[in-house]
């Protein structure tokens, strides 16, 4: 039996293709995965996460067990409302998962995949013992993403005046929690937009009156080829527990100050750190009529070297293929990709395609 | 991701002849066939943003792969229902792939073959036999 979100019987209204995505029965589409991309790119669309983990960080403790359990520092948050994204690493330096954090009133707010969930808690429960928290999943609290240029104010449009006001001056990253209603100024697609957790029985509430105010829905394949666009990563695609965030475009994410901070992982990604990393993660184009796809390999004939893509598609706004690849450190910017035994031409380059509705390269 | 079983409002034209692998196969006349993908296919693929098709003059058997179709979601190979010769294509695809999720049996064709041998079409599936065959599929 698949897992449904609270906003399962509005995807059926809405007349949603439905996946089975990791044990939970999501909506792919409503139509078009490509006007629901153009939806967010050009004015906003809104996303069903609910099926995102939620975890809430509580005691006397929390604040020194996330310093050790993550890689980047959530003390960084204690002084504003901004939102904190960091990996969790393995003693090996692996990557066992990328999450959100936030402050929330009585401590913190994790937010961490769904693929991943057993293995997250199981992994954050084996680590408290030593530090006076609570662990406590917020599996009661749905959440939905409304991202786009225009996904502000059409938020602004349904809710209470003052609350509209606070959204309006909420910066980029930063989140704030008004009654029970949590909104982050966060997303997954490299536009402007907002994060809403609230009560799942408010959930349909919220979703009905963000269409009556002319917000369309939009499924995962959407969220996946905005994500990429983006050059976000997608975890088991271009990170996993075997995986350094070094060679993973993550090393910003390492609150390496204050040194004497001992979180796991640390050893590990110090000593990659000091040898150097073999391979790199970079965005691949190819104008060339066809479909990047994750596992197709890359060659490059002047460094002769190969590489793989990690994730590849169709990219809508820039009207053909994107990937991300690890290759080695050496590549260089030109390589060919092999794609049903025919090589064709692609360009290697920094993995960052699209934001705000703009191509980021020449 | 596994599809999970839908309301299909999908067409299967009667007046058409199918292979298992989605394939839809339209009679023209003298020996030549039209060959394309069943709307389930296209409704299964989602956004379609490029085809690869064979060329005129391809000989190909029966079971050959003939192309490939390409989602947002995912890439599909195309075969050749029945041993002959690619007579042409539709080069309308290159430029607008997405008529194939519009009009997927009338402007959405693929290619015309020139049958070997036109006994080989008594071996295809009626639209009945197809329907029941993506049934299995779910």
């Amino acid at each position: 039996m698949l897992s449904r979100t609270p906003l399962y019987s509005a995807h059926l209204k809405m007349a949603a293709r439905m996946v089975d995505f990791g044990g939970w029965e999501m909506p792919l589409h409503y139509g078009s995965q490509i006007a629901e991309h153009h939806s967010v790119r050009r004015q906003c669309a809104m996303f069903d996460v609910s099926h995102m983990t939620i975890i809430d960080i509580k005691g006397e403790g929390a604040s020194s067990y996330l310093g050790y359990l993550l890689a980047n520092d959530t003390n960084k948050l204690a002084a504003s409302r901004q939102a904190l994204y960091s990996v969790m690493l393995n003693e090996e330096g692996g990557v066992i998962d990328d999450l959100m954090a936030y402050i929330i009133d009585d401590g913190f707010r994790l937010v961490l995949n769904s693929a991943t969930r057993a293995r997250d808690l199981e992994w954050m429960r084996a680590k408290a013992s030593a530090f006076d928290v609570l662990i406590e999943e917020r599996a009661d609290l749905a959440m939905i993403a409304i991202q786009g240029p225009e996904a502000v104010t059409k938020v602004q449009t349904i809710v209470a005046e003052e609350t509209g006001l606070l959204l309006g001056q909420l910066p980029r990253f930063s989140a704030m929690v008004i009654g029970d209603h949590h909104y982050a100024r966060t997303g997954y697609t490299g536009e402007d937009g907002l994060e809403i957790m609230l009560p799942a029985q408010d959930a349909q509430t919220l979703w009905w009156q963000l269409h009556d105010a002319g917000v369309s829905p939009a499924g995962l394949g959407a969220r996946d080829t905005l994500r990429l666009e983006a050059g976000l990563n997608l975890y088991g695609h271009e990170m996993d527990e075997h995986t350094s965030p070094l060679e993973a475009n993550l090393a910003w994410t390492i609150a390496w100050q204050p040194e004497d901070r001992d979180f796991i992982g640390r050893r590990a990604v110090t000593a990659v750190r000091k040898q150097g990393v073999a391979s790199k993660l970079v965005g691949v184009l190819m104008t060339e009529r066809g479909v990047l796809r994750a596992q197709q390999k890359i060659y490059c004939a002047e460094t002769e070297v190969s590489g793989v893509l990690t994730s590849g598609s169709f990219s809508p706004t820039l009207g053909y293929s994107i990937g991300l690849a690890r290759m080695p450190v050496i590549a260089g910017d030109a390589g060919e990709v092999e794609i049903r035994g025919k090589r064709k031409p692609v360009r290697l380059l920094a993995p960052r395609f699209v934001r705000n509705g703009k191509a980021l390269f020449d | 991701m596994v599809e999970t079983p839908g309301e299909l409002s999908v067409e299967t034209p009667s007046e058409l002849k199918y292979v298992d692998t989605h394939e839809w196969i339209r009679e023209e006349g003298g020996g030549v066939i039209s060959i394309g993908i069943t709307d389930y296919a296209q409704d299964s693929l989602g956004d379609v943003v490029y085809v690869e098709l064979p060329e005129v003059g391809d000989q190909l058997e029966a079971g050959d792969e003939a192309g490939a179709v390409e989602s947002v979601k995912a890439a599909s190979d195309i075969y050749a229902p029945v041993s002959g010769e690619v007579v042409a294509f539709n080069e309308a695809l290159e430029d607008a792939p997405e008529i194939i999720n519009e009009f997927p049996y009338g402007d959405g064709w693929f290619f015309k073959m020139k049958m070997t041998d036109p006994a080989e079409l008594d071996k295809l599936l009626s639209a009945e036999e197809y329907i029941s065959s993506t049934e299995d599929d779910d």
